[in-house]
C-alpha cells in the first residue's frame, strides 16, 4: 500500500527540512469547567521518527492521553481547548490544517488504538464492517473487496479462524482478542505513525505480554513511528526507544531508554523506578512517592513537582525549571539536573 | 430466540385473557338494566328481553358468559349486536380509520419528534435546544382534547385550511391534523428520548474511534452515532402503535372520525357491550403482539441482545 | 396529559451546565470542583436552588394549592350563581373572565375549579404510589412466583387504555344522569385513576427495589439477622423513594390532565361541582362564538400540569448525577 496521500517532501511550510515524521511542539491544552481552567498541558514537546518507538510514561492526570487525543483531534471542545503550539506532521502544523486535511491524515498518517476495547469498538456493528469501512471510504473499495481485506487485517493480528470471526461482534472477543481486532483496524490504511494509548492497560498480565510482542512486532515490520502511552515503566523497557516522562501537563524528562532506565535525571522518574517493586528486595517496604499529583485547577507554582519532590530548595518553589538538554538524547526539567546525573 | 418467543407467548395468554376478562366484567356485570332506553321512552316487551337474555346468556353467571363469548371469538364469531349487525362488519368498518390515523401519528411523530431530538442532542444548550426542550414539556402538559380543540379552530374555523371535520373514510391527507393532535404528546417524548439519547453517546469512546478512523462527519453521526442512538426511540414507536390506536378516543370525538374510538364510545352510551368488548379485545390483541415483537426487535437491533 | 400511563419523561429543560469534565478523557484528571463534600441530596438541592424553572414551577403550585384551599382569597363571588341576562358576555372590568352561558362568572369558577382538580389529582397519586409501590415492593423483594404473578396482573391492568378504561369504568359506576354528591363522584374518579395507572408505579418500585436489593449494605444488613420488616422499612425504602417521588410529582400533572379529561367526556366530576375539565366540556359549543369559556380553563389546566411535571422534570434531573 503505496499509495498514502499524505506524503510529501520533508520540508516545513518555512521551508526548513526536518527528519521528524511527528512533532509536538510546546502544546497548550486546557479545559474550561464551570469550577475553573484546568491547564492539562503545559507547553509539552516530543517527537517521533519512522520505525522508532516513544513511550510517553505518566500518572494519570498528567495530560499523556489529552495530548494524543489533540493530535489525533478527537479532543472534546468544549471543554479543552488548544491555547498554544504546534503539531507538525511531517512538517506541517496539522493545527492549521483545514477540518477536511485533518481528516485524511486521520486513519492513513496517524492511527490510535484505545485503552478499552470493549468501548471502543461499536457494539452493534460486526468487526467485519469496522475494518473493512475504512476501505470502502477511504479506498472506494466493495463491500465485498473490503471484508476480504478485513480478513486478512484480522489474519495479520493473528486472530485464529478469521474468516468466521470477522462476521462476529465485539461482545462476542475476549479481551485480548478485542484489542488485536482494534490494533487491526487502525493499521488499516497502513498509517506512519501509530498511537497507542495504555493498549494494555485493561487486559490480564499474561495477554499485556502478547498484546505488546504483537505491537512491537508490527511496528518493526511497517516501520512505523510509535508512540506508546502508559503509566506502567515495566510495560515500555523491552519495547521502547525513548521515553517521554509527563507530570501535571510538562514533560519532565526524555531520555534514551536505557539511559533513563541507568541514570534517571528527574526526581519523579527517580521516584516511579524506585517504586516498582523488586524481587531482590522482598520483605522491603515498597518505596512511593508521597503526597498526591497536584490540582490541575491549581499547579504548584515554580517547579510543579516540587510539594512532592524530596530534593526540593526554595528555588524550586520560585522557578519553573526549563526542560534542558543535558545531552544529545536525553533532557530534564529539573534546576539540579546535572547534579543527579554526575552523582553515583 | 424460538424457546424466548415461545415463553413470551406462554405470558401472553393469561395476560390476554385477564384483561379482556375485566373488561368484560366491567361491561356486562355492572348494577343497572342493560335494556334501560333500549326501546325508546317505554320499557321494552318482555317478549323482546327474553329473547335477548337468552341470546346472550344473561342469566349465566358472568365468567360463563366470558367463557361462552371467548369460545365464540375464537372460531372467528363476534356475535351480534343487539339490532343484530354483525360486530365483525363494525370492526371491520371502523378498525381501518384508527389504524389510519395512527399510522399518521407515529409518522408525524417520528418525523419531527426524531429531527427536533437528533438536532438538539447534536447541539445542546443553543437556542433550538432550549426551545424544543421548552415546548415539549408544553406539549406534554397539554391534554389532547385542547390541543385538538386549538388546532381545530385555528386551522378549521379561523384559517379555514382544513374542514374542522373528517369525511367518512377519510384520506392521508384529511388526518394530518388529527395525527399530530394525537401523535403529540409522543412526539415530545420521542424528542427527548432521542436528544438524551444522542447526547450520551456523541461522546462514546466508539464515536471517538469512528472520527479517529478519518471518516468523514457525515458517516460518524449518520452510521455510528445513529445507528446506536435510535434503538430506544424504534422500540418506543413499536410500542407506540398500540397505545395510539387506544387513546384515539379523544381525537376521533374531536374531529368526527369514524373509527373504533368513537365507535367504542357511542357503545359504551348505548350500553351495547358486545360491542365494546370485541373492539378492546383487538385492541389488547394488538398492543400485545407489538409489545412481543418490540422485544424481539430489539434483539435484532442491538446484537448484544441474545433471549435465552 | 391526557394518559398518565405514559408519562414518565426524559431529562431537563435547559440550564444545563457545560457537560463535566470527567466524562472527556479517562486520565485529563481534572479534578473535581467542591472543596465541601455535599451528598447526593444536599448535591441535588444545590443544582435545584439555582434553577428559576424549579422557582417558577413551586411558585405556581403554591398558588394553585393556595387557590383550592382558600379560594376566597382571590374572589367573593359565588361561581354557581347564575344571571342568564349576562350570559356569554365578554372580558370585561366588571368580570375579567367574562361570563358563562348561565351568566356564571368564568374568573370565580375558574379559582373555584382548582380545588376539584387538585383534590382529585394528589388523592389519585397518593392511592397510585402506595398501591403500586406496596405491590412493586413486594414483587421486587420477594422475587420468584410472587414476582411473576404480581407482574402478571400489573400487566393485565396495563393492558386497558387508559382513557377507554377510564370510560368504562366510570360508565359503569357513575353513569350519566347519576345523581352521586360530590364527594362520592370524586371517590370514584380517584379510584378509576389508582386502578388504571398503579401498574406503572408497581413497575418503577420494582426494578428500584431489584437494583437495590443486591447492593452490599443490604447483604451486610441481612447477614448481621436484620428480618425482612426492618430491610425493607430502614434500607430499601429510603433508598427507592426518590424515582417514585419523582414519578409522583410528574404524575399529580398527569393526574390533572385526565381529571379535566374525564369530566371534559362527561364521566368525570359534573356539574354543581366546579372543575376545568367540566368548565371546558360546557365551552366546547361555544367555541366559535365565545372562544374565551374555552380559553380561561384549558390556560389554567395547562399552566398547572406544566407546572407539576416541570417541577418532576428539575427534581429528576439534579437528582440524575448522569444528566450533571
Amino acid at each position: 500500500m503505496s499509495d498514502v496521500t499524505v506524503s510529501e517532501p520533508q520540508v516545513d511550510t518555512s521551508g526548513r527540512p526536518t527528519g521528524r515524521l511527528l512533532e509536538v511542539d510546546n502544546l497548550r491544552v486546557e479545559f474550561r469547567t464551570r469550577d475553573g481552567v484546568a491547564k492539562v498541558i503545559n507547553g509539552v514537546t516530543y517527537h517521533v521518527d519512522a520505525g522508532e518507538t516513544l513511550a510517553v510514561l505518566g500518572e494519570s492526570g498528567s495530560g499523556k492521553s489529552v495530548t494524543a487525543q489533540t493530535i489525533m483531534g478527537i479532543l472534546d471542545t468544549p471543554p479543552g481547548f488548544v491555547t498554544g503550539g504546534e503539531i507538525r506532521f511531517q512538517g506541517r502544523d496539522m493545527l492549521a490544517m483545514s477540518a477536511e486535511e485533518r481528516r485524511r491524515i486521520r486513519g492513513e498518517g496517524i492511527a490510535m488504538v484505545f485503552q478499552d476495547a470493549l468501548s471502543a469498538l461499536n457494539p452493534v456493528f460486526n468487526v467485519g464492517f469496522q475494518i473493512g469501512e475504512q476501505f470502502r471510504v477511504r479506498r472506494g473499495m466493495s463491500r465485498a473487496d473490503a471484508k476480504k481485506r478485513a480478513i486478512e487485517m484480522l489474519d495479520l493480528v493473528k486472530i485464529p479462524n478469521a474468516k468466521q470471526r470477522v462476521n462476529e461482534y465485539p461482545h462476542q472477543f475476549s479481551g485480548g482478542m478485542r484489542q488485536r481486532v482494534m490494533i487491526a483496524m487502525s493499521l488499516a490504511l497502513d498509517p506512519q505513525v501509530l498511537i497507542a494509548d495504555e493498549p494494555t492497560t485493561a487486559l490480564d498480565v499474561t495477554v499485556q505480554a502478547q498484546i505488546m510482542d504483537l505491537l512491537a512486532e508490527l511496528q518493526r515490520e511497517r516501520q512505523m513511528g510509535l508512540i506508546l502511552i502508559t503509566h506502567d515503566l515495566g510495560v515500555v523497557a523491552d519495547v521502547a526507544d525513548r521515553i517521554a516522562v509527563m507530570y501535571a501537563g510538562r514533560i519532565v524528562e526524555e531520555a534514551d531508554v536505557h539511559e533513563l532506565y541507568a541514570k534517571p535525571a528527574h526526581p519523579y522518574t527517580i521516584g516511579l523506578l524506585e517504586s516498582i517493586p523488586r524481587i531482590d528486595e522482598k520483605g522491603q517496604q515498597l518505596r512511593t512517592i508521597r503526597g498526591l499529583p497536584p490540582s490541575l485547577l491549581k499547579i504548584p507554582s515554580g517547579c510543579p513537582f516540587h510539594p512532592r519532590c524530596p530534593m526540593a530548595q526554595p528555588v524550586c518553589v520560585e522557578k519553573v525549571p526549563p526542560l534542558l538538554q543535558l545531552g544529545p538524547t536525553r533532557a530534564s526539567a529539573c534546576h539540579f539536573a546535572e547534579e543527579l546525573v554526575s552523582r553515583d | 430466540m424460538g424457546r424466548y418467543v415461545l415463553r413470551r407467548l406462554l405470558q401472553l395468554i393469561p395476560v390476554f385473557f385477564g384483561t379482556t376478562f375485566l373488561i368484560y366484567y366491567l361491561v356486562w356485570a355492572v348494577p343497572g338494566d342493560p335494556f334501560a332506553g333500549k326501546c325508546g321512552d317505554r320499557r321494552c316487551p318482555d317478549s323482546y328481553i327474553q329473547f335477548m337474555t337468552e341470546k346472550y346468556h344473561l342469566d349465566d353467571p358472568i365468567w360463563m358468559q366470558y367463557g361462552t363469548y371467548m369460545k365464540n371469538l375464537l372460531q372467528g364469531d363476534f356475535g351480534q349486536n343487539f339490532s343484530g349487525r354483525d360486530i365483525s362488519d363494525i370492526l371491520i368498518t371502523a378498525y381501518p380509520n384508527t389504524l389510519k390515523l395512527a399510522l399518521v401519528a407515529l409518522a408525524i411523530e417520528a418525523l419531527i419528534g426524531l429531527t427536533a431530538g437528533v438536532l438538539t442532542g447534536l447541539r445542546r444548550n443553543g437556542f433550538l435546544d432550549n426551545l424544543v426542550l421548552v415546548s415539549t414539556l408544553f406539549l406534554i402538559a397539554l391534554p389532547t382534547f385542547v390541543t385538538g380543540f386549538v388546532l381545530q379552530y385555528l386551522f378549521g374555523v379561523q384559517w379555514k385550511i382544513i374542514n374542522p371535520t373528517v369525511s367518512n373514510s377519510p384520506t392521508f391527507a384529511e388526518l394530518l391534523v388529527p395525527g399530530f393532535v394525537l401523535g403529540s404528546i409522543s412526539m415530545a417524548y420521542i424528542a427527548r428520548l432521542a436528544r438524551t439519547s444522542i447526547a450520551e453517546n456523541r461522546r462514546a469512546d466508539y464515536v471517538r474511534t469512528a472520527i479517529a478512523k478519518g471518516l468523514p462527519q457525515r458517516r460518524v453521526v449518520g452510521v455510528h452515532l445513529l445507528r446506536n442512538s435510535l434503538i430506544p426511540v424504534v422500540t418506543y414507536l413499536g410500542t407506540d402503535l398500540g397505545a395510539l390506536m387506544g387513546g384515539a378516543i379523544i381525537t376521533e370525538g374531536i374531529f368526527g372520525i369514524n373509527g373504533i374510538g368513537r365507535t367504542v364510545y357511542r357503545s359504551i352510551v348505548t350500553k351495547e357491550g358486545a360491542v365494546v368488548v370485541s373492539i378492546v379485545v383487538v385492541l389488547v390483541l394488538v398492543y400485545l403482539l407489538m409489545n412481543l415483537l418490540v422485544d424481539l426487535l430489539y434483539a435484532a437491533l442491538d446484537p448484544r441482545i441474545r433471549y435465552e | 396529559m391526557s394518559d398518565p400511563t405514559m408519562g414518565s419523561m426524559v431529562t431537563p429543560p435547559a440550564e444545563q451546565p457545560t457537560v463535566p469534565a470527567t466524562t472527556v478523557a479517562p486520565d485529563a484528571g481534572t479534578p473535581r470542583r467542591k472543596e465541601k463534600p455535599r451528598g447526593l441530596l444536599g448535591d441535588a438541592w444545590y443544582d435545584l436552588r439555582r434553577k428559576p424553572l424549579f422557582w417558577i414551577s413551586t411558585a405556581f403550585i403554591l398558588l394553585f394549592v393556595l387557590m383550592a384551599a382558600f379560594p376566597s382569597l382571590f374572589t367573593s363571588v359565588d361561581p354557581s350563581h347564575g344571571e342568564l341576562s349576562r350570559s356569554r358576555v365578554e372580558p370585561s372590568a366588571n368580570g375579567w373572565f367574562g361570563y358563562d352561558v348561565q351568566g356564571r362568572d368564568v374568573y370565580a369558577r375558574v379559582i373555584h375549579g382548582a380545588e376539584a382538580s387538585i383534590v382529585v389529582a394528589v388523592l389519585a397519586t397518593i392511592g397510585t404510589v402506595l398501591l403500586g409501590g406496596t405491590i412493586g415492593m413486594l414483587a421486587g423483594y420477594r422475587g420468584g412466583w410472587v414476582d411473576a404473578i404480581l407482574s402478571r396482573v400489573a400487566d393485565v391492568f396495563f393492558g386497558i387504555p387508559f382513557v377507554l378504561g377510564a370510560i368504562v369504568i366510570l360508565f359503569a359506576l357513575n353513569p350519566p344522569g347519576s345523581t352521586r354528591d360530590k364527594y362520592s363522584i370524586m371517590g370514584i374518579v380517584v379510584a378509576s385513576l389508582v386502578i388504571l395507572t398503579w401498574p406503572v408505579s408497581m413497575r418503577i418500585m420494582r426494578s428500584a427495589v431489584l437494583s437495590t436489593k443486591e447492593a452490599d449494605y443490604i447483604v451486610a444488613a441481612r447477614a448481621m439477622g436484620a428480618g425482612p420488616g426492618r430491610i425493607i422499612l430502614k434500607h430499601l425504602l429510603p433508598n427507592c423513594l426518590a424515582p417514585v417521588l419523582v414519578y409522583s410529582t410528574i404524575l399529580i400533572g398527569s393526574f390533572i390532565g385526565a381529571e379535566a379529561t374525564l369530566s371534559f367526556l362527561g364521566v368525570g366530576l359534573k356539574s354543581p361541582v366546579v372543575s376545568w375539565g367540566i368548565m371546558i366540556n360546557e365551552a366546547q359549543q361555544f367555541i366559535r362564538v365565545s372562544p374565551f369559556l374555552l380559553l380561561f380553563p384549558a390556560g389554567f389546566l395547562v399552566v398547572a400540569v406544566l407546572s407539576f411535571v416541570m417541577l418532576g422534570e428539575t427534581v429528576r434531573e439534579a437528582l440524575d448525577p448522569k444528566l450533571r
